[in-house]
């Protein structure tokens, strides 16, 4: 995915309605009408936040049907979950680093830190 | 020992830009704990691998700051923020600001839970500014991706048998 058509997801996904109509979209289909019944807010302006996610390519609306229901686009699902999964493995491989800092730490320091960090020296001025 | 503990968890909020990652170590809280303080020990494991992080200041104590660098090349990334709260072996409240955004900051609690078996859950809360810089910060890691996260666990893994 190209970084201007990043750019417009990350813009569509800006707005907190929106990303919790992308949330209920995936888990089916629904019409503006739909869409609009858990906000305070006018069916028109649901129709404005679908047209930016529409813009943005992360919902699709059929052409045919008499209702032209919303339809999530599974690649930009994919494109976000894979974020996610990515992030996830950068923090994982960090906190395996941390892993084995953990192990080659000795037990009998942790006394140490349990202590009050008042009565501990600072590292600098151990001797 | 190669015990593997579970996973790291990431968890989106859909009402709040807010990113949590749990992540379950066997260790106590106070080692734990004592791995995110001291600086010496920070700079083990926090930095991505084909970086060298060095610490400029790290005071971490209730009212205290941090600033640290990572390098590659002549090319340097710098991040700092304050200590809100400290309390030893429980909590870590601080702010989080990548230089190259200045305006940018994330106010971020980590959370250290004793388990049973001399065990901790860590449990990290970001909250950032906006969804749009929540996305971009999640998206940030697909410049790196797999490659350099693999090798680092391989040599990991080869060093610990």
């Amino acid at each position: 995915m190209p970084a201007d058509a990043l750019s417009r997801v990350f813009a569509a996904l800006s707005d907190p309605i929106r990303l919790d109509m992308v949330a209920r979209l995936a888990d089916g289909d629904a019409t503006v009408k739909e869409l609009a019944e858990p906000y305070d807010v006018t069916v028109q302006a649901v129709s404005k936040h679908l047209r930016v996610l529409e813009g943005a390519g992360v919902v699709s609306r059929s052409r045919d049907a008499q209702r032209r229901p919303a339809h999530l686009e599974a690649q930009v699902f994919d494109v976000m979950t894979g974020w996610i999964e990515r992030y996830r493995r950068q923090a994982e491989d960090r906190y395996r680093r941390l892993d084995s800092l953990l192990r080659s730490m000795p037990d009998d320091e942790e006394q140490a830190v349990a202590a009050p960090a008042a009565d501990r020296p600072r590292k600098e001025e151990t001797p | 020992m190669t015990t593997i503990t579970h996973e790291t968890e990431i968890t989106a909020d859909d009402k709040v830009p807010v990113i949590r990652i749990t992540r379950e170590f066997d260790a106590p809280p106070a080692k734990v704990f004592r791995a995110h303080t001291d600086p010496h020990l920070l700079a083990q494991w926090l930095g991505p691998r084909d970086l060298e992080m060095t610490i400029d200041y790290f005071d971490c104590r209730t009212g205290g700051a941090y600033r640290y660098l990572h390098r590659r090349g002549e090319d340097e990334f710098g991040f700092h923020g304050s200590f809100h709260e400290v309390r030893p072996n429980e909590v870590i409240v601080q702010t989080f600001t990548f230089e190259g955004v200045p305006d940018g900051v994330a106010l971020e609690r980590a959370q250290f839970d004793a388990l049973a078996d001399g065990r901790t859950r860590l449990t990290v809360t970001s909250l950032v500014g906006s969804f749009e810089e929540r996305a971009a910060i999640l998206a940030s890691g697909m410049e790196r991706g797999v490659r350099e996260g693999y090798e680092k666990l391989d040599q990991l893994l080869q060093t610990q048998r």
